[in-house]
């Protein structure tokens, strides 16, 4: 490595540092009306950035040679989620400490922990947080289909790959085109085919979504019928590793498929079973799409997650300090509840059997 | 030897009992396989159905078609794809192959660029080890794999702002590049899984005969790696494809994706039922072909981590 190569690196960066520098401090005087110099809009900084991240990827490879080609391999994915996950929350975490409603005209003003405050005296959110717990679990129901349907599609069967490609089809459906195929017109209560069945089976009035636990149970079955597939694929690759001695020896020994699947199977497939499920809950977390929808929350908030709720909040009142507060309590909730579930399993998982 | 030869007829009793209760139990499973195959065909059989009825038709719940209901081209006319108005000029069709190809350009490129970037940094992770300061190549992943847990939610509004500020809001990048983030941790699990199953000896013999790092990744690693990619590329073109929730808040005229426009239409002047099933059968029919045609890639790609 040539000492005048490594300061050419050198050179490099602190070049582009220095131009994104200058153009951030232009920008900024000329945002606040100190200067008439400047942008229209910010987009020439996010070029000079882009610039920036170029220069520090090629001075890598000429300071430090060999290595530098190595690191050059995550540097790109590395830059790309710092700067689009990093910079965001930060600056999500500063609005969410003020009163700024896009929709008023006096602009944003900091007003520390008045969100916080108003927070906690929010029945809705606390509602919409109690329907998550609901929704999660959930997931135990749509575990247990799931595993039945692996093991169907796991028995001696005639056309399976059929049987498989057609299970697999609702997990590529858009929740959004589910909510209107099964939650608006299925549901429909005059004639869609799902009220027109259960006014077969015997239910007078088949409203989907006009009390509360119904309208909720709605929102799971559309959900778990989108998502079940997924469980279904994990839990039947699971299946299919599994080793065909153990039940072949559990056979010899005379256990009953009942109790083959209870002793062997299903402590065998606990390591799958539980990134599935732990995948499954991260996934259900997000869900917004389908109630965003078909109820936006209704009736009275019953199905509301906690993405859809502060999803209307911006919507209906533009209130961006608030909805952005609550989202990062949901973040810090969120992180608490992986952490500890990741834990929680890791220690249970460790126990001898 | 001869126990076997005097058992030609399998009628005896216990025998008899045993194909009964083997029968029982075929019966049960098909019976399972076909109730299930129902419940996730019919919604789709619904929709595509509906999208030829008339109104009366949808009134008296038909569902048959030419058994219950003449099937009528009314809800494809009224997006200007039925036969008689293809060739017609027509706002609704022109609307929706923009809203169409805004979709799919957002899905293809989001999609490449997370395989290109996440494929790098997955091979980085599976072959070198790094130190950014304390963090290293254990840690590295988990912040990658950590950006899962993040709600969109999170984003979505300091990205609102964002956007606005760097004139980003309402245009394909802008779009793109949130979709790359969005997909880029699973694109790195499933790439990780995939380049540790390549046996390291590989490289080592090309990089004995010259190649260096960079050549070796392209020239052997990665044509043996593709099949990996191509279903992580798969998995995250679904995924692009039926977002909804950063494309409702941060498009609104230009870049505006399908999903975004399925879910506009349903507000609007009460719901006009052919042409909604319309409207969602071609939404959903991208995809659909991709599940029949590209099975094994989807099944392959969500298969990581299963199997260990």
């Amino acid at each position: 490595m040539s000492p005048s190569r490594i300061l050419a690196g050198r050179a490099l960066v602190w070049f582009a540092a220095l131009v994104l520098f200058l153009m951030l401090i232009v920008q900024a005087l000329h945002e606040f009306e100190r200067i008439s110099f400047g942008f229209e809009t910010w987009r020439p900084v996010l070029y000079a950035y882009v610039f920036w991240a170029i220069a520090i990827g090629v001075a890598q490879v000429l300071v430090r040679g060999e290595q530098g080609k190595r690191t050059l391999f995550v540097l790109p994915a590395v830059l790309f989620v710092v700067s689009m996950v990093v910079f965001p929350v930060l600056f999500g975490l500063y609005i969410s400490f003020t009163d700024w409603n896009l929709s008023s005209l006096t602009g944003r003003k900091f007003n520390g922990l008045d969100n916080f405050r108003q927070m906690l005296s929010d029945p809705f959110y606390w509602n919409a947080l109690k329907n998550m717990v609901y929704y999660v679990l959930a997931i135990s129901v749509e575990y247990a289909i799931a595993f039945g349907l692996a093991l169907l599609l796991n028995a001696q069967i005639r056309a399976r790959k059929f049987f498989r490609v057609v299970f697999l089809l609702p997990l590529m459906l858009s929740p959004v085109a589910v909510s209107w195929m099964v939650g608006k017109s299925m549901m429909e209560i005059r004639f869609g085919p799902l009220a027109n069945l259960a006014r077969f089976l015997g239910w007078e009035s088949p409203s989907f979504f006009g009390t509360p636990e119904i309208a909720r149970l709605a929102i799971m079955l559309m959900d778990a019928w989108t998502f079940i597939p997924f469980m279904m694929i994990m839990i039947l690759a699971g299946l299919q590793a599994l080793p065909k001695e153990i039940l072949e020896a559990a056979k010899v020994d005379g256990a009953k498929p009942w109790q083959s699947f209870w002793q062997v199977t299903f402590p065998l497939m606990l390591p799958v079973s539980i990134t599935a499920i732990v995948i499954r809950i991260i996934f259900k977390l997000k869900l917004a799409d389908v109630i965003i929808n078909v109820t936006s929350g209704g009736p009275g908030g019953a199905t509301d997650s906690v993405t859809s709720f502060i999803f209307r909040e911006y919507r209906d009142r533009s209130n961006v300090g608030y909805g952005t507060l609550l989202a990062m309590v949901y973040l810090v909730l969120i992180i608490i509840f992986i952490t500890t579930l990741m834990s929680v399993v890791k220690r249970w998982m460790r126990r001898p059997y | 030897m001869s126990e076997q030869a005097t058992q030609i007829f399998r009628d005896a009793e216990p025998d008899l009992a045993y194909r009964a209760k083997w029968y029982t139990s075929r019966m049960l499973i098909y019976g399972a396989l076909v109730f299930w195959s129902l419940v996730c065909l019919f919604p789709i059989y619904w929709t595509v159905t509906t999208s030829f009825k008339i109104a009366p038709d949808v009134m008296q719940g038909h569902l048959i078609p030419w058994v219950d209901f003449v099937p009528q081209w009314r809800g494809w006319r009224s997006l200007g794809l039925s036969p008689e108005t293809i060739f017609e000029t027509s706002t609704v069709r022109e609307e929706f192959l923009k809203r169409f190809s805004n979709s799919a350009v957002t899905m293809v490129s989001a999609s490449m660029l997370a395989v290109i970037v996440g494929s790098l940094a997955a091979y980085g992770l599976s072959r070198f080890s790094y130190r950014f300061g304390f963090m290293k190549n254990s840690d590295i992943s988990f912040f990658f794999l950590s950006q899962l847990i993040l709600p969109p939610v999170v984003l979505a509004l300091p990205f609102l702002v964002l956007y606005k500020e760097l004139d980003l809001l309402d245009s394909r990048i802008g779009i793109i590049l949130l979709y790359t983030l969005m997909v880029l941790p699973i694109v790195i699990w499933i790439m990780r899984d995939q380049f540790s199953a390549i046996p390291v000896e590989l490289e080592e013999a090309a990089l004995v005969d010259g190649l260096s790092i960079w050549g070796a990744f392209f020239q052997i690693v990665l044509p043996i790696a593709l099949p990996g990619m191509v279903a992580a590329f798969i998995l995250s073109a679904v995924l692009c494809w039926n977002e909804y929730f950063f494309a409702a808040l941060l498009t609104s005229t230009d870049a505006k994706t399908l999903p975004v426009m399925v879910a506009s239409q349903t507000g609007s002047q009460g719901i006009n039922w052919w042409s909604m099933a319309a409207l969602s059968a071609a939404a959903i029919a991208p995809l659909l072909i991709i599940g029949i045609v590209l099975e094994r890639y989807i099944i392959k790609g969500m298969a990581t981590g299963a199997v260990k």
